[in-house]
């Protein structure tokens, strides 16, 4: 199996703060990887730099195609969606304008993605007039994954899904990450503070510290490394 | 950025936010203006009278201050050129004019060209510095003002220029108040156009998109929107408005000249002020507003002359932004950190 992603030796900086030094990782077709790592390593930068939100340099392919060159819009057209971290959710606009939004790229008629969308989403459908902003934070959130998805990505980058949100909300998230993952294929790069969730979620995970990758490994692995445990895990 | 505003009444599902005690007070003092007016048409047919001329005048107001709105709301700049924008494509419409073509054939000609042009100005003249800095972008305009002035005095010169009367010089006659077709004309071309651009924002993905691109540009990016593509759109739209005020404003003044548009932007800064700048609809009960004020303040105030309405609206200006900022409609900002 060829991978969906790969980064090699991906760096990025934000004027003169050098932030990534040389990323390398990659995401199998069909798979959920998690990045892990504490704040400051360059987690979100990753994400960023895939879709094209941040300068960068090095090789970054999404099936197969060198993605350096491209903007975010241009990215997401390929089948990118990034679920940006604090949402991105358009609060201004309704919940209905956001699936519309979410689908952008798309041509033609959305109705089956919504459906679709609204079929692990159900609340989602009685609120489609209802402003996003009048939202919680957990529904906003849980707005910004269905937006993310009823583009039908090919690859969906979640950044710090968690953030802010009650434990039960996260629970609820994860699960349904894991059910679009198993029940439509769908690829997910996901960047996690609550590193026991990422790793029940995912297969696979990479740990950066200070724009580096310093560890990788199938989730059993890292799970059962010392150094995980001690720093993310806390026991 | 977020501004969000929590909603006092648990449930209100509404578009533009919260229904709160100043959102009343808007409604309540337009209602109160609403009255005032009514009353005042009933008694007096020269109240009446004034009122016409001044919802007239108004909604040509409106109309660039609509402009104006479109332009802030994307890139949170006035463009201070959007007057003399509007009066040269108002010059482009006389050109096609002498050239053969009929009133409404040189109107929705003119209109796509100050699409395309107010495109390629975006794209040309403000893209280039609209990263650096808002005053960046506020001197290319004041600049393309100056510009637009001299390139229409080079061309047409400075003398005064008429049009052929798209509505005729007939009225209608409402209980002895006068009320011109001109001014039925140009309060309904106005609203055409202002519902036609409130369809396409409201109805079309261009104008989701294009609402997004303003709302969020990172976000609107990362969906897929072409963010750049969309501005440069808005300029255009916010163009072809401004021609639709320019083209309704050259009859009600008889004549074309280089400096007919200059206080209109100034009634339509006022009139985009007083709507909150962020507001379309606010724009254009703004510039009713403004219109009517002004026609009845220099109908029955003799000390205020036509020539003191520009002093007079910089006075009524400053007070809006003494007592309320934000604005009729607008929005203010509230960030959950």
């Amino acid at each position: 199996m060829t991978a969906l992603l790969e980064l090699e030796d991906v760096e990025a900086r934000y004027g003169p703060v050098h932030v990534l030094h040389g990323i390398s990782l990659a995401v199998e077709e069909g798979s959920v990887v998690t990045v892990l790592g504490p704040n400051g390593a360059g987690k979100t930068t990753t994400l960023r730099a895939v879709s094209g939100t941040v300068r960068r340099s090095g090789s970054i392919k999404f099936a197969g195609r060198p993605l350096n060159r491209l903007g975010p819009a241009a990215v997401a057209r390929l089948g990118v969606a990034h679920v940006p971290e604090g949402r991105g959710t358009f609060s201004e606009l309704t919940v209905s304008e956001n699936l519309r939004l979410g689908a952008y790229t798309r041509r033609g008629s959305i109705k089956p993605e919504l459906e679709r969308v609204f079929s692990y989403f159900p609340w989602l459908a009685d609120r489609r007039r209802q402003q996003a902003g009048t939202l919680s934070g957990g529904e906003q959130q849980m707005l910004a994954l269905a937006r993310g998805f009823v583009l039908r990505p090919r690859l969906l980058l979640l950044d710090e899904p968690s953030l802010g949100l009650a434990p039960i909300l996260v629970a609820e998230l994860f699960r349904i990450v894991r059910e679009l993952n198993e029940k439509e294929g769908l690829t997910v790069l996901v960047v996690e503070q609550n590193a026991l969730l990422a790793l029940q979620a995912a297969e696979a995970g990479y740990v950066l510290e200070a724009g580096r990758v310093v560890l990788s490994g199938s989730s059993a692995e890292l799970r059962a490394d010392d150094s995980v445990r001690r720093s993310y895990l806390g026991y | 950025m977020s501004s969000l505003e929590t909603p006092a009444i648990p449930g209100f599902r509404g578009r533009g936010g919260a229904l709160d005690a100043s959102t009343a007070a808007v409604w309540l003092f337009l209602l109160g203006a609403a009255i005032f007016l009514l009353i005042g048409c009933l008694q007096s047919k020269n109240f009446a009278q004034l009122t016409v001329e001044g919802i007239a005048l108004g909604s040509v107001y409106g109309s660039l201050a609509l402009a104006l709105v479109l332009v802030y709301r994307a890139t949170h700049v006035i463009n201070f050129a959007q007057g003399e924008l509007a009066m040269f494509t108002t010059y482009i419409a006389y050109a096609l004019g002498l050239r053969g073509l009929s009133y409404w054939e040189a109107f929705a000609a003119t209109l796509a060209i100050a699409f395309v042009l107010g495109t390629v100005l975006q794209v040309t003249l403000i893209r280039p510095v609209q990263h650096r800095s808002a005053i960046a972008v506020v001197i290319v305009t004041v600049g393309l003002f100056i510009l637009i002035d001299g390139i229409v005095n080079w061309i047409w010169g400075g003398d005064f220029k008429s049009m052929k009367s798209p509505f005729g010089f007939g009225s209608f006659d409402v209980g002895g108040v006068v009320i011109p077709h001109l001014y039925v004309g140009m309060v309904a071309v106005v609203f055409a156009s202002a519902v036609l651009v409130w369809a396409l924002f409201r109805f079309t993905k261009l104008g989701l998109g294009m609402r997004a691109a303003a709302l969020r540009p990172a976000a609107a990016a990362l969906v897929g929107v072409r963010v750049d593509s969309m501005l440069a759109i808005g300029w255009g739209l916010a163009a072809t408005l401004g021609a639709v005020a320019g083209l309704m404003a050259e009859p009600s003044q008889l004549f074309l000249s280089s400096t007919m548009m200059q206080p209109i932007l100034v009634y339509a800064f006022a009139a985009a002020v007083l709507g909150g700048l962020e507001s379309p609809a606010g724009a254009l009960v703004g510039g009713l507003l403004i219109g009517v004020t002004l026609t009845l303040i220099v109908g029955y105030v003799p000390e205020i002359s036509s020539e003191m309405q520009v002093p007079f609206t910089f006075a009524v200006l400053l007070l809006i932004l003494l007592i309320k900022p934000s604005g009729l409609f607008g929005r203010r900002e509230v960030r959950r950190v």
